[in-house]
């Protein structure tokens, strides 16, 4: 591992955020916009209610969030990789002296800025637009936020690995992944609430314990240290399995001469 | 004359057989590239030259057979041999919406250059495209963003070079004198070059020693002076041309004693 080619390629991704501002503003966009609707929309229920629905607010905004959080790391990782595609560069970066895990760590580092920005925004709004203040959570917050990056650094790596085989036809499929494991990761209710036959496909995922602690803090303070623990051990599993599916890929277009054929279509 | 060179090899392909979906792009070709010598790959289009060069950069593996730069097996050392190696073509680009110098300034530091700023200054110059350093990459004409592919190819002093077409879209005056720069910083570095080109021009006045493929095979090799008088054709183009057509040089003075 060379720190030097990945802050040069992370250099290159921060040129291209100063060189068109319009990527900064998509970064934020959605998150604001999604915000904005659904936190309108929970106090409205809120004032139409009985008071005891008071928390539900917090739990959707918080549950808004982090969601947001995870899926920002993703396309970070897939967008880093697709500019490349998008401006033929990627022959350029296959031929100089670039690791694989050096390209990676750079998608993953422009994932872990993108998340840094949209968490600020989305706080912020949150606090002054419907006192709910993310920092309630107070240190509980990192942990959350490194865990759900952990996965969406792994789905990043998944949606890059289905461009890299079936080239920008599998582009949209690459931005639903992380759509497919909303339902299942209780980002916006209780296991609890899933049917009994889901509820263990839930704990598969490593976002579920954090959505699950994340409800647990608000409401008592406080969270089963051991969700925390089962979260980070199974991120390191799919990080792993991501990565050596993203590496099989590689070589089988490398096998079958796909590379060159689309970095210069 | 290429057995008998004494130079060290620093690019050597053996038996590199290629089959994409039962076409054979590349059918056993061997071949051995010294220090400070320039080959020119030359043969019709299809002929297997890109395919050559990309399972020579690692971008493609070849179904078969082995490949050594600085005597180093390529597989086990990709990193260590791409870093003193580099790469331009007319096909590829550097990212178009980025300044030329934020590009190159990427570049010099993914190939650790140690004096940036100076050597991608020295380079521009070199190649008379100082005054674009400022510009978007993506808006240079074919010819400015060709040459600066070409200084981004020179920013690591390779010690080999792959040249895909370089001059494919230059104007005849930017391409006699991106000629005469590979060229100069060619003699003066001492470096080995892979060149293909359809320009016979090129050839000529750049390569010292050619290949001839023809359906991936090699079916000619030698200086382009001693290819054309075995041939008896009068010129490269006529060699070429007769390779593209019969798929081998047909000898004339012993076509005319069989006669
Ligand atoms: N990725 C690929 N998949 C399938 N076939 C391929 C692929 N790459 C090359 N080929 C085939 O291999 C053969 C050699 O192609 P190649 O690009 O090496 O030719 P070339 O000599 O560079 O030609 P040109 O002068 O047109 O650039 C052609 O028949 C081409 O169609
Ligand atoms: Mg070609």
């Amino acid at each position: 591992m060379n720190l030097n080619t990945i802050s040069a390629l992370v250099l290159r991704y921060l040129f291209l955020y100063t060189r068109s501002p319009m990527r900064l503003v998509e970064l934020v966009f959605w998150p604001v916009v999604d915000l904005v609707v659904w936190g309108n929309v929970t106090v409205f229920i809120q004032k139409n209610t009985n008071p005891e629905f008071g928390s539900f607010v917090l739990f959707f905004l918080g549950g808004m969030i982090l969601w947001d959080i995870m899926f920002r790391a993703q396309q970070g990782v897939a967008i880093s990789f697709l500019e490349d595609v998008w401006t033929r560069n990627l022959l350029n970066v296959f031929v100089a002296p670039v690791r694989t895990l050096e390209y990676v760590s750079a998608t993953f580092i422009v994932g872990m800025m993108r998340i840094i920005i949209t968490a600020i925004v989305l706080s912020l709004i949150s606090w002054f637009g419907y006192a709910f203040n993310v920092f309630t959570l107070s240190w509980w917050l990192i942990p959350f936020f490194a865990n759900l990056m952990l996965f969406g650094w792994a789905l990043g790596m998944v949606s890059t690995a289905l461009i890299l085989r079936w080239g920008q036809a599998a582009e949209s499929l690459a931005w639903a992944i992380p759509f497919f494991f909303q339902p299942a990761v209780a980002v916006f209710y209780r296991v609890e609430d899933m049917p009994v036959w889901a509820q263990p496909i839930a704990w598969c995922f490593p976002p579920t314990y954090i959505f699950e602690g994340m409800r647990s803090v608000m409401k008592i303070g406080t969270m089963d240290w051991s969700y925390l623990w089962i979260s980070f051990g199974l991120n390191l599993f799919y990080l792993a399995l991501a990565g050596w599916l993203f590496a099989w890929i590689l070589n089988l277009t490398r096998k079958r001469g796909l590379l060159t054929k689309f970095a210069t279509q | 004359m290429a057995e008998s060179d004494t130079r060290e090899v620093i690019l050597e392909a053996r038996e590199l057989h290629r089959e994409f979906d039962g076409v054979t792009a590349l059918d056993r070709f061997s071949f051995k590239l010294h220090r400070g010598e320039v080959l020119g790959l030359l043969g019709a289009n299809g002929a297997g030259k890109t395919t050559a060069m990309n399972c020579l950069l690692g971008l493609t593996l070849p179904t078969s057979g082995d490949i050594f730069a600085f005597g180093l097996p390529f597989h086990q050392h990709r990193i260590a041999i791409l870093q003193r190696a580099n790469f331009s073509s007319a096909y590829t680009a550097l990212p178009g919406n980025l300044l030329v110098s934020q590009n190159l300034s990427v570049f010099a530091r993914i190939y650790g250059v140690p004096d940036r700023k100076k050597k991608i200054a020295e380079l521009m110059d070199l190649l008379e495209i100082g005054h674009l350093a400022k510009r978007v990459t993506g808006q240079l004409s074919a010819g400015e963003s060709t040459r600066v592919n070409l200084v981004k190819a020179f920013l690591n002093d390779p010690e080999l070079l792959m040249l895909d077409e370089p001059t494919a879209s230059l104007d005849p005056d930017i391409a006699d004198k991106v000629r005469k720069v590979v060229r100069k910083v060619q003699q003066e570095r001492n470096i080995g070059i892979l060149y293909t080109s359809h320009n016979m021009k090129d050839i000529e006045e750049v390569c010292d020693r050619v290949i001839f493929l023809h359906k991936g095979k090699i079916v000619c090799e030698g200086t382009p002076t001693d290819i054309v008088a075995r041939s008896s054709s009068a010129t490269l183009e006529d060699v070429f041309i007769k390779i593209a057509r019969d798929g081998e040089i047909i000898d004339e003075t012993a076509k005319d004693k069989a006669s």
